[in-house]
Parts: structure tokens; C-alpha cells; sequence
């Protein structure tokens, strides 16, 4: 199996505006070897990526710009593993890993937690038997809080302040413990937080109340992989499905009224502006009936056959990768 | 126990040489094969060469002798030892890295192209299925491209050789397609038909681009010493406005040759061609062809170009002059290409059934007995014949891998153009096709997936055959678990998803997931496997005297439904906690509807009911005395019920157990009746 971590350019993303438009395929700039599947992967700063691997390893490579070249900073070989080593079957694939640098949190089919810090070798912390089950993503609540999902349908918040093994709070799904496989949190209010699950269905929480999901969203025919908030504009959500299909969710209020500094690059510029607008549609998530509110709902993928395994949006930029072996990059997503 | 002696194939040596064989959808097919019995040999390790096999009337046989043709692994020149199993590949070309884009790109063609409306009905539908072969002939070529830039620039010669060889397979699928969509899929009439040969020429016989591209890179063109070659090529392929232009050069610098180069310049400009729309119909073609065709031949015998040899032999080609276009061989460089210039300048109007004859007879003239022709000349061959059949059934020998025949035709069943033609198992061709390629792709860790849509298509032993490969796929991340259960749901094929829960349930078991274990089972509905795992915590329990995994069980909501042991389960959780919040009478009632209700398994009421000693053993009084009634009935159930009462009452611990229980019951029900028997307030 040749797995590798590749760079790529999709084009100048530095002045969009009336510009920017298509620039023909993505250009390959670099590539690594990649030791077992990918199963997550982040930026933790500008030059360095941390990757998750199903051989139960988490490893930081390094892109230097200067020549174009990608390399292996370190790497933690066994973040993740399953106890016995004589009766075990397999190893524990390393399922997700987050970024608030220079710390690294990453969750696995062994239920457990590892905290790291990019420039210390040894684990910091380490929460063995988290969960009975596999965790299949992680999100940082707040810098000292993170959010995992599981295979038996829970939400679970852990403190990573306190010592004791034990997630500070635990919700889970009415009905049918259905796995959940991705988690995200709004960016600007922190309570509200996005679940999708295996069957398709998407959940929007908010923490602060009960322990049950507020909204339920009938979406996907399968597996729901991956689910992102826009980090400047997160009137807008994203999802991507086995079923081969990429949703656009708009809560906006005024769909038909673009905010123009979207096309700007970047996303500080936009930042202030955003929070006035985001007073005003504050509950729009969390709306008992998101319909009735005017949520827009669009597949962004015209002839879906294969599974959409991830995505990933930033300003007008919105990028997925398919089992096709193929990687889709839109760079006008609202216009 | 009576041993089988194993039994052997009859006519199959084992002992001389090695058997191999695989497996079909209801039988397996046992083969011999050429390696002797001492080991595998190094020497024999094949490369991936096409393995021209006498394929299609054996059936599968060939597709057997096929997969030998692929690498053989665990070879070692030992002496002879016992058996070994090799794994022997049968799609080699799966694994090259560079074609992954043609088998992801053309997957979704193919898709595309099985989804696509079949209610519309002649040209539009035609034009549909046109643009579906352009789009597969340009994922090759994309293909081509990619393979190029490897092939330069790799610095491993072993690999640019194999780049290479694969660019001009690629290149020869390509021709192959372009002359099948002219001939089959586009089916065109004559007149567009020369037309659309004469661009299949252009595009693909380009071993004179580089030396077009000299003389007209070159400072005065006409001074080259290729000049005339190019002008030649020019009037070969039919492309006039540029001879003319080349030919004006020429002219201008030589002005002795002016009147000559005027008469043949307004012949090359008035020479009538077909149209593509509907501006003339054949007969006048005909017509004005013959006019012109006339006139060319009186400035000919006339001796207009004598003083030029090289005009009069441009004329001589003008008016189709065999022999005069044979001396140009080498800048045509295939036969092909002569037949197209011998339409373009003696038949234009040539009829597509009238091709063969003029192909059978360019081929000849070209060759000329000189060489004999190879297997791409048979395809095209075949092509201009219009047998289809015949197309597929070379292209199947010569290639390596069933890419190509499996797309075309698939192509061509959809422009229904084959009838079903009956192999031996009774599947028609297309599928038959369809199915091999797909094979192939499962054999790959990660195209498989193409492979089940590959299946899904076809209808007689597609869903067979994909009930076979996808339990072979090694699962080794839940995530790849997943997604091989979906595509097993969505098609209810529960057999298999029962299996590979059970498989995945098993692994987490053994690591002691017991949540992921559990969560498996709700998957696949598997009540058995969640009893399982139900006793697997319980046994837990009694050894450790607590709970593992707490999160889990405290949390079990409606799966706790799916087995008994489950259900049995989670309720026993809920009375340690009832107990441990002290709401002791809620517990008890619990306690003892676990045993009266049979939720609890037989072997655990000895637990219950020491569980509910210290109950018992209250100040208060918990249970009712219908209660206590309840409990002495079962606990007497249990000793009664016990056939080896001999053990029971030797074995200490279990005997003061009954007896403190019968004990603490006893004094229960005292205490129970005098409370009830009490009158409030008297």
C-alpha cells in the first residue's frame, strides 16, 4: 500500500475578488510516504501538519516552504494501541486528532485520550479507557475542554484540568444509541455544538441545557464523515456522507444578501462585522423548526456516486476529497 | 473419528506438477500449470507481458491460464518441500500507479453512462452515447499524457521502458476506440465517414510531426531539405489549405514554377469534399467529384507539372493514383493510412459496408508481403469488416487486462449492437466482461469500491459475485468496516452483514471493547452476540465485584432490548444504583421482578438473592411478606432444582450461603407480618 501526505496548490488564494476564478487543476508540490491510512489530519501552525494513522501513530511533518519538500518531525509510534499485546487483535487506528497548538489531542479505536504538546516527546497526559467503545472524533470546547463522540451515540466533555478519568458531562441521543463519527463546535458561540451519526442524521446540542440534542436534521443516506461550521460566516454549515454527497446548510437570514467581505481572503478582516450579524441569528440553530426559519438546504455535488470522505472550507474556499481518488476545490462557494 | 483420505482431481498429477485453481461463482476451477513440483522457480517469475492465451473458446480455462501470467510470490529454489500456496495475482495492471486515474475517471463515466436516459430515442440518444465515448477516449489520452511526463521523468530505465510500452498501449486502445466510434458508435454515412477517418488519421499517425514542425520552424521552408516531404504529408492527409500555404512559399520563391503552382493550387482548392451538414447530397458530390477528378487528368496527361516531378506526383496523388501514393510509404507509416488516402482521392463517397474491401486491399498493397500483419492490424481489420464480436475477442487476447474490452463493450450494448452472444454458462458477453474486469479490480486494497458498482450492473451474476469478494476484503480499520456494511445494506445482503459484524464484534471482544463489541451487535441486530457480551461484563462482575465500562451500561437506552441478557443486564445496574441512592424498596421490587419475570439467567439468582441479603438484613423492613413469600419460593427453586444436591451440600460456602439466606427470609417474614398485622394507630 503506498499511502502519502501530499501538498497541493489550488492557485493564489491571496486576492480573490473578481479574479477568482478557476485556475485549472490543482498542482501537486510535494508528497510523503505515509505509514497505514490517513485518518485525520490538521494544521497545528503554519508549517506543520499533525496526521492521525491507522496503525494507531500520530506523527507531525513539517512542509518547508523554502524548497517545496515535506518531512517527518516526529512522531508519537503507539498514541494508540490495544492492551494486551498477546491476545490483541490488530492495532487501534488513531481516529481523530485536534489542534489548539502547541497541543494536540488525539482519540482512537482503544477509547483513549492523549493529550501531547508538539515539542515534548512523552505524552502529557494520557486517559486510558476513556470509553468502552471507539472514539471516532474530538473538538476542543475551550482550551482546556474537548468534546469526543463515540460508537455507542455520546457526546462526552472532558476537562482536561481536572485529574480524574472521567468525562465532566455525557450526552447522548434519545432512541437508538446510533454511532456518531464527527463533531464540531460553532465558533463564536460555544454552546452550540454539531453532531453528525451513522445513519445520516445530523444533531445540533446545546451543551449548556439538557442532554439530549435540540434538533434533530434528517439529512444523509449514510454515514455522515464529517461535519464543519464556516470558521468566519458559521450561518453556514457543512456536511459530507458515504452516500456520495456534500449538503450546504444556510441559516442565514436574508439568503439572497451576500455579505461582500466574504470574498475577501482571510477571515480576520471579516471578523467584527461578523459578530453583529451573528446577534441576530443567534438562535437559528438552535430554532426548534430550522425549517420553518428559512434554512436553505443544497447538494453541492452534481453526479454523486462515490463517498465524500472530507472536507474542509475556509472564506470562499470550500475543498473535498471523494473515494474516486479525486480532490474538488471550489473557490467561489457563494457566489 | 473416520479420516477422508483426501482425494485428488482425476487426471490431475500432483506429484509431477502443481495444481492451481480458482475460484468461480459455483464451481472451482483446478488447473495444471507448467512449474514442477520442486519449489517455484525464480526463472519462471513472468513479467507482465500479455500472455496470448488460445482464450475464447476455453471459457474460463483461459482466465485461469491468465492469472498465471502475473508474478508469483513465495518462489524459492529449495529443494522439493512440502506444499505451499501460491499467491498468484490476477490483474497485474491494477496495480500500476499511473492508471488509477483511468479507473477512477472511466468508473464514473461508466456510471454515467448506465444512469443515463434511455427514453431518448435517435440522434439525441446517439449523440449522448458519442459524447460518452469521447469523454472515455479522453480519460485515455489524459491518461497517456500523465504516463509521458513519468516516463521522462523517472531516471529508472526498467521503469521508463515500462512507461513507455504502456503509453503505446494506451496510444493503440485509443486508435482502436476512435475507429470503433466512427464505425459503431457514431455509425457514420457515407461522406461524414471520410470525414471523420480522415481526422482519426491526422490525430493519431504522428510519427511526421516532429519533421512538419522542423520545415515549418525553419527560416525560408521552401529551402528545406524536407520541404516536399511535408507538402506530401499534407496532401496525403488531405489537409490542403496548409499544402497550399507551403506551396505558396514555394512559388514565391521560385517564380519560374508560378504558372504550374497556379493551376495546381486552384486544382488542391476546388477539390470537392463531403460536408458534414446537409449541403449537398452524395449524387451531387458524385458529380462535381468526377468533374474535377477529370480535369486534374487532363493537366496531368497534358504535361503541365512535367518539369516538376515533385507537383506531378502531388497530382498523380490528387487523382488517386495507387502507385503514386504507395511511393509515399514511409511518411504514411501505416497501412490505414494509405486506405484513407485512397478513399480521400479515389472514393470519397465511400459507403461504410464497402470499407472492407478497400482495407483487405490496402492492407495487402502496404504490406506487401514484405510483413505480415500484427494483432492491432487484425483489430482494425476487424473494425473495417464490422465485426464486432471479433473487435472484442482480439482486443481480449492482445491486452493484458479487461479494461478496455469491458468498456467498450458495454458502449456498444448500450448502442445495442451486440446481440447476445451465448458463452458456455449462458451470461451474454457484456456481462461476462464486466464481470472479469470487476475481479480484477477486488484484488486492489482500495479500487474494489469501483468494483461493486462494476457488479451491480450486472444482472444475472453480479450480485453473486459481489456476495463473494466483499467478505474477502480485509477489514483492517473500523472505518473500512463501515463502509463495507453500507454497500452490503444498501443491496440487503444480511448473510454478510451478519458475518462481518460478528467478525469486527469478535476482534473488539478480544480487545476488550466490550462497548465497540456491543455496538457491532446493534449493528447487525445480532441478539446472540449481545448475550455474549452481556456475560462477558457479568463474569466481570462476579470476579471483580464491581462494574467495568459504566459509561456504557448506565447508557444502553433502547439497545437494551436486544437480547434478554442485555436487558437483564442493564436492569441489574439500575438496582446497584437504586441501592446505592438508597431508595431501597424501589430496588427491592426491582430485585425480585429480575427473578420472577425470568430476565435473570438461572446462574445468577444465587447473586440476586445474596444481593438482597442486606436488604434483608435492614433495620427497616423492605420487602412485603408476598415478597418474602417470593424470595423463599425461589431460593427453594434453586436448591430443589439442583440434580447434584450431593455437591451443593458439600460445597461450604454455597451451604451457609442458603442458610443465612433461609435465615434472613425467616426473620423477614416475622417482622413482615407483625408490621402488617399492626393495626395503624391502635
Amino acid at each position: 500500500q503506498d499511502n502519502r501526505i501530499s501538498i497541493w496548490s489550488a492557485g493564489d488564494l491571496g486576492n480573490a475578488g473578481l479574479s477568482g476564478e478557476y485556475h485549472g487543476e490543482p498542482n501537486l508540490l510535494c508528497d510523503i510516504q505515509h505509514n497505514g491510512d490517513v485518518m485525520d489530519m490538521q494544521f497545528l501552525d503554519q508549517e506543520r501538519i499533525v496526521v492521525a494513522s491507522s496503525t494507531g501513530a500520530v506523527t507531525i511533518f513539517r512542509h518547508h516552504q523554502n524548497n517545496q519538500t515535506l518531512s517527518a518531525n516526529h512522531r508519537w509510534e503507539k498514541a494508540h494501541y490495544h492492551v494486551d499485546q498477546d491476545t490483541s487483535c490488530g492495532g487501534a487506528a488513531c481516529t481523530g486528532v485536534v489542534c489548539n497548538n502547541p497541543e494536540i489531542v488525539t482519540v482512537g479505536e482503544d477509547g483513549r485520550i492523549n493529550l501531547f504538546r508538539a515539542d515534548q516527546k512523552d505524552a502529557v497526559r494520557t486517559i486510558d479507557n476513556a470509553d468502552s467503545s471507539t472514539l471516532h472524533a474530538v473538538t476542543f470546547l475551550r482550551t482546556t475542554e474537548i468534546l469526543t463522540v463515540n460508537s455507542i451515540g455520546q457526546l462526552k466533555i472532558w476537562d482536561l484540568r481536572q485529574q480524574r478519568n472521567e468525562p465532566s458531562q455525557i450526552f447522548s441521543l434519545a432512541g437508538d444509541r446510533v454511532p456518531l463519527h464527527c463533531v464540531d463546535r460553532h465558533p463564536n458561540q460555544q454552546h452550540i455544538v454539531a453532531t453528525g451519526g451513522q445513519d445520516g442524521m445530523l444533531s445540533i446540542w446545546d451543551i449548556r441545557q439538557g442532554t439530549m440534542p435540540v434538533s434533530l436534521l434528517n439529512a444523509h443516506e449514510a454515514e455522515m464523515w464529517e461535519v464543519h461550521f464556516h470558521p468566519s460566516d458559521p450561518d453556514h454549515l457543512f456536511t459530507c456522507s458515504e452516500d456520495g454527497s456534500l449538503w450546504h446548510w444556510d441559516t442565514s437570514t436574508n439568503v439572497s444578501e451576500k455579505p461582500s467581505f466574504l470574498h475577501q481572503g482571510g477571515r480576520s478582516t471579516a471578523y467584527l462585522s461578523h459578530s453583529t450579524i451573528n446577534q441576530s441569528v443567534v438562535s437559528a440553530w438552535l430554532s426548534s423548526d430550522p425549517t420553518k426559519d428559512r434554512m436553505e438546504i443544497t447538494n453541492l455535488i452534481p453526479n454523486q456516486t462515490l463517498s465524500v470522505n472530507s472536507l474542509d472550507v475556509l472564506g470562499p474556499c470550500l475543498v473535498y476529497g471523494t473515494d474516486a481518488e479525486a480532490i474538488y476545490v471550489n473557490r467561489q462557494l457563494f457566489a | 473419528t473416520d479420516t477422508v483420505p483426501p482425494q485428488v482431481v482425476p487426471g490431475a498429477d500432483p506429484s509431477a506438477r502443481q495444481l492451481c485453481f480458482a475460484w468461480g461463482p459455483a464451481e472451482v476451477l483446478v488447473c495444471e500449470t507448467l512449474f514442477g513440483r520442486a519449489g517455484g522457480c525464480r526463472s519462471r517469475c513472468l513479467s507482465r507481458s500479455p500472455c496470448p492465451s488460445r482464450f475464447w473458446g476455453e471459457g474460463r480455462a483461459g482466465a485461469a491460464a491468465r492469472a498465471l501470467t502475473g508474478s508469483v510470490a513465495g518462489t524459492g529454489d529449495e529443494a522439493p518441500s512440502s506444499s505451499r500456496v501460491f499467491v498468484l495475482r490476477k490483474d497485474q495492471d491494477i496495480y500500476i500507479q499511473t492508471l488509477r486515474k483511468l479507473f477512477n475517471e472511466s468508473h464514473g463515466i461508466f456510471m454515467g453512462l448506465q444512469r443515463s436516459e434511455e427514453e431518448l430515442a435517435g440522434k439525441s440518444r446517439k449523440a449522448q452515447l458519442v459524447q460518452v465515448s469521447k469523454n472515455y477516449r479522453s480519460v485515455i489520452r489524459a491518461c497517456m499524457e500523465d504516463m509521458h511526463q513519468a516516463a521522462v521523468s523517472t531516471r529508472d530505465p526498467a521503469l521508463q521502458g515500462q512507461y513507455s510500452t504502456q503509453v503505446s498501449i494506451l496510444s493503440a486502445m485509443e486508435l482502436i476506440w476512435n475507429l470503433c466510434e466512427i464505425l459503431f458508435v457514431e455509425a457514420a454515412t457515407a461522406g461524414p465517414l471520410l470525414l471523420r477517418l480522415l481526422d482519426w488519421v491526422r490525430l493519431h499517425v504522428c510519427d511526421v510531426d516532429s519533421m512538419v514542425r522542423e520545415v515549418l520552424s525553419s527560416e525560408s521552408p521552401s529551402k528545406h531539405k524536407l520541404f516536399w516531404n511535408v507538402v506530401d504529408v499534407f496532401v496525403l492527409q488531405g489537409r490542403m489549405d496548409e499544402a497550399r500555404h507551403l506551396l505558396s512559399k514555394e512559388a514565391s520563391a521560385n517564380p519560374t514554377s508560378m504558372n504550374m503552382y497556379k493551376i495546381l493550387d486552384d486544382l488542391m482548392k476546388k477539390m470537392p469534399v463531403p460536408s458534414l451538414g446537409n449541403t449537398q447530397t452524395l449524387t451531387e458530390l458524385e458529380l462535381k467529384w468526377q468533374h474535377w477528378h477529370e480535369e486534374c487528368q487532363r493537366y496531368l496527361q497534358d504535361g503541365t507539372f512535367a518539369s516538376s516531378p515533385h507537383m506531378e506526383s502531388i497530382c498523380k496523388i490528387l487523382l488517386g493514383d495507387e502507385d503514386a501514393i504507395l511511393e509515399k510509404k514511409e511518411l504514411m507509416t501505416t497501412w490505414y493510412h494509405f486506405l484513407v488516402t485512397r478513399l480521400l482521392y479515389s472514393h470519397p463517397t465511400v459507403k461504410p459496408m464497402e470499407l472492407r474491401f478497400y482495407a483487405q486491399s490496402s492492407m495487402d498493397l502496404f504490406l506487401g508481403g514484405e510483413s505480415s500483419p500484427e494483432p492491432l492490424d487484425m483489430i482494425l481489420m476487424a473494425a473495417f469488416e464490422f465485426e464486432m464480436h471479433q473487435v472484442i475477442k482480439e482486443c481480449s487476447i492482445v491486452l493484458s487486462n479487461w479494461w478496455f474490452v469491458a468498456h467498450l463493450t458495454d458502449l456498444l450494448d448500450h448502442c445495442k449492437l451486440l446481440q447476445s452472444h451465448n458463452l458456455y454458462f449462458g451470461s451474454n458477453m457484456r456481462e461476462f466482461l464486466l464481470l472479469e474486469y470487476a475481479s480484477g479490480l477486488f484484488s486492489h486494497h482500495s479500487l474494489w469500491q469501483l468494483g461493486v458498482d462494476y457488479f451491480d450492473h450486472c444482472p444475472e451474476y453480479g450480485r453473486m459475485y459481489l456476495e463473494l469478494h466483499i467478505e474477502r476484503i480485509p477489514l483492517s480499520t473500523e472505518q473500512k468496516a463501515l463502509k463495507v456494511l453500507r454497500i452490503c445494506e444498501q443491496r440487503q445482503m444480511h448473510e454478510q452483514v451478519r458475518s462481518i459484524c460478528k467478525i469486527m464484534a469478535m476482534k473488539a471482544l478480544r480487545n476488550n471493547r466490550l462497548g465497540s463489541a456491543l455496538s457491532w451487535s446493534i449493528r447487525a441486530k445480532d441478539a446472540a452476540f449481545a448475550t455474549l457480551i452481556s456475560d462477558r461484563f457479568l463474569k466481570d462482575y462476579c470476579e471483580r465485584g464491581c462494574f467495568s465500562d459504566l459509561d456504557l451500561i448506565d447508557n444502553l437506552g433502547p439497545s437494551m432490548l436486544l437480547s434478554d441478557r442485555l436487558t437483564f443486564l442493564g436492569k441489574y445496574r439500575e438496582f446497584h444504583r437504586l441501592y446505592g441512592e438508597k431508595r431501597f424498596p424501589e430496588a427491592a421490587r426491582l430485585l425480585l421482578t429480575l427473578m420472577t419475570a425470568h430476565i435473570a439467567p438461572c446462574s445468577f439468582w444465587m447473586t440476586l438473592l445474596t444481593d438482597a441479603l442486606p436488604l434483608l438484613e435492614q433495620k427497616e423492613v423492605i420487602f412485603s411478606a408476598e415478597q418474602t413469600y417470593e424470595l423463599m419460593r425461589c431460593l427453594e427453586d434453586l436448591t430443589a432444582g439442583n440434580p447434584d444436591k450431593q455437591k451443593f451440600q458439600d460445597d461450604d460456602i454455597e451451604t451457609t450461603k442458603v442458610e443465612m439466606l433461609r435465615l434472613a427470609l425467616a426473620r423477614n417474614l416475622a417482622r413482615v407480618i407483625v408490621k402488617e398485622g399492626t393495626v395503624e394507630g391502635s
